[in-house]
């Protein structure tokens, strides 16, 4: 990241302070200015934001509004047509070298076969070193690492079962341990909510608060429902159209803001605690409502698409 | 030595689900003993290069979209060519044929040097490249942020399936490597539910399969690829009922424990002589 010099032209001040405010976030990861085509569309425009150590972050579209494009850009796995991504060098504790190890990361697409001769343990321990020559002999170290890592997410109870005969609950949070174990400072999730009823969701939130809260490691989790995660989101990435905007939930999410991305005017309703991101009357658009209670800890909602 | 390179390969055929490449590979290298026949070389020479040609084929070609239909075109593209060679040869050239089969007690001294260092080349490989294996076979997103390029992994994997093929064809035939690379290997990941016993026990049913199926035919006369692929279907069969069979006990008494742990505990003892796991 560029320091603010000390000798700024006084003309700068203001600039300067916002600066300075935002390094004192010591941002982990900033993305300026990125675009990305593919197939002839333009899947990103000018996408910017930062996330900060230890921050919680939403990043929060419909389908298709180009969320695994933009963690897929951040891994270094798309190339961006323009703008960059900056990872901060590793600090201090680094034995990684390379913005590649630091980065965890938890797809939005997997399968395991029921037969695959892999317990959740096995997983969790693949990926301490994944990426090494040679193979890995069991070592005390290993084992306790494992250990430590499947209580961490609560996993203890299914760690010695075949990963492919877990539900999808307990797939993510293996999933998350294999990813948090080679200690990155930055967790990339995609829809890990997706397919999950809504206790096993509340759950996996309430993991990844924790973790992120305990370990100081930054959390980036895309989701096409905001509802489970407003209430421990530190700030959030809204795609629509693959144009982003960034910022507190209260600075994002709010009819004016909204209505910019989506290019067309949108209400933001609250309703007993869950947000609702509407289309104006008239509106024969694809806008996506959000539904869906979590907030009160009341009832489920399911997911219902207002229009 | 064919039983171990089987084994090995074969695991990672199975967890990868290259199943057709692998039937693919080595009749496809029919072609090239076919050349080397009508060249007048060494057979294990055209064996390797067109085997790896096509393995490299297959992993270039399938590095966008259909695997299979790649997997395909390239498998007849070289039965054709292997027919052709044969059809140009004045007389028929009966190591040709033994290609097809094997000689699984006919192989001679100064190929088994060769045979060897090969399927050794195979084991180094593969236990080198083991982890990025793993993780691009069970999770190649993850491998992929990593720095593990699915597609280099898949082209590395396929050489060696190429010249896994290359060592075993004149020894057990293009049609028994195949079921020797799929039987055990299926049957050990439903027996253990851990990646380094479930490729040692794969490795130890090959064995037995090979040898069992050699008594077996020396025994009754019948040929010996007749018992390997039965005993590798048997095995599978086997190792299918045992899980089904132990998943029915584990929801049958509630606490699943004792049977699991016991059940570890033998395979383990078996595996345990094998390979560090
Ligand atoms: N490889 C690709 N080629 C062409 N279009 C793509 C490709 N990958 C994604 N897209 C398109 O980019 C858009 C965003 O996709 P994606 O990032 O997967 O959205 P999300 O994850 O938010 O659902 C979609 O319209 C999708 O069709
Ligand atoms: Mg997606």
């Amino acid at each position: 990241m560029t320091e603010p010099s000390e000798q700024a032209k006084p003309a700068d001040a203001a600039l300067m302070a916002a600066d300075a405010a935002r390094a004192a976030e010591a941002p982990l990861l900033a993305v300026e200015g990125v675009s990305v085509r593919l197939g002839g569309r333009e899947v990103l425009h000018d996408v910017s934001f930062a996330v900060g150590a230890g921050q919680f972050t939403g990043l929060i579209g419909s389908n298709g509004a180009g969320k695994t494009t933009l963690l897929r850009v951040i891994l270094g796995l798309t190339a961006a047509d323009s703008g960059t991504v900056r990872l901060a060098a590793a600090n201090g504790a680094g034995h990684h070298t390379g913005q590649r190890a630091r980065v965890g990361y938890v797809p939005q697409k997997f399968a395991f076969d029921s037969d695959m001769p892999m317990r959740a343990r096995d997983l969790v321990a693949l990926g301490i070193d994944a990426q090494r020559l040679g193979i890995a002999l069991p070592s005390r170290r290993r084992r306790e690492r494992v250990e430590q890592m499947l209580a961490a997410v609560d996993a203890l109870a299914f760690a010695d079962t075949r990963i492919g005969s877990l539900s999808g609950g307990e797939q993510q949070r293996v999933l998350i341990a294999h990813a948090l174990i080679s200690r990155p400072q930055l967790l990339l999730l995609d829809e890990p909510l997706a397919n999950l009823d809504l206790a096993s969701a509340q759950g996996v939130v309430a993991l990844l608060a924790r973790i992120c809260a305990e370990q100081g490691i930054a959390v980036l989790i895309s989701a096409h429902e905001m509802n489970p995660l407003l209430p421990v989101l530190d700030r959030i990435v809204y795609l629509a159209h693959g144009r982003a905007a960034s910022g507190t939930t209260q600075e994002v999410v709010r009819a004016d803001v909204l209505s910019r991305l989506y290019g067309r005017h949108v209400d933001v309703l609250h309703v007993h605690g869950r947000v609702l991101v509407v289309a104006g009357a008239g509106d024969d658009s694809d806008l996506e409502g959000h539904e869906g209670g979590v907030s009160g800890g009341s009832h489920s909602g399911g997911a219902e698409v207002v229009l | 030595m064919v039983a171990l390179v089987a084994g090995v390969v074969g695991f990672f055929v199975v967890l990868r689900g290259s199943a057709f490449a692998a039937h693919a590979i080595p009749n496809g290298s029919f072609a090239g003993a076919a050349a080397a026949a009508l060249v007048g070389t060494n057979t294990l020479l055209g064996l390797g290069i067109f085997s790896l040609a096509g393995a490299l084929g297959i992993g270039w070609l399938g590095r966008r979209g259909r695997h299979d239909v790649v997997t395909a075109l390239v498998l007849v593209l070289m039965l054709g060519l292997g027919g052709l060679f044969v059809s140009l040869q004045s007389q028929y050239a009966p190591e040709t044929y033994s290609i097809l089969f094997g000689e699984i007690l006919g192989v001679s001294n100064n190929e088994l040097a060769p045979t060897a260092g090969l399927g050794l080349a195979c084991v180094v490989t593969v236990a080198v490249l083991y982890r990025r294996l793993m993780i691009s076979s069970v999770l190649a997103e993850t491998g992929a942020a990593r720095g593990v390029d699915p597609f280099r992994v898949e082209l590395c994997f396929l050489a060696v399936l190429a010249l896994a093929s290359t060592m075993t064809v004149p020894v057990v035939g293009t049609l028994l490597m195949f079921s020797l690379m799929i039987g055990p290997p299926a049957a050990a990941r439903t027996l253990s539910d851990r990646p380094g016993r479930a490729m040692a026990l794969s490795v130890a049913l090959a064995l037995v399969t090979v040898w069992g199926s050699i008594a077996a035919a020396y025994a009754t006369n019948d040929p010996v690829g007749f018992f390997v692929t039965v005993i590798g279907a048997g095995a599978y069969t086997l190792g299918r009922v045992w899980a089904t069979w132990r998943r029915g006990r584990a929801v049958g008494d509630n606490t699943g424990g004792p049977g699991r742990v016991e059940r570890d505990r033998v395979v383990g003892r078996v595996a345990e002589g094998l390979l560090p796991s």
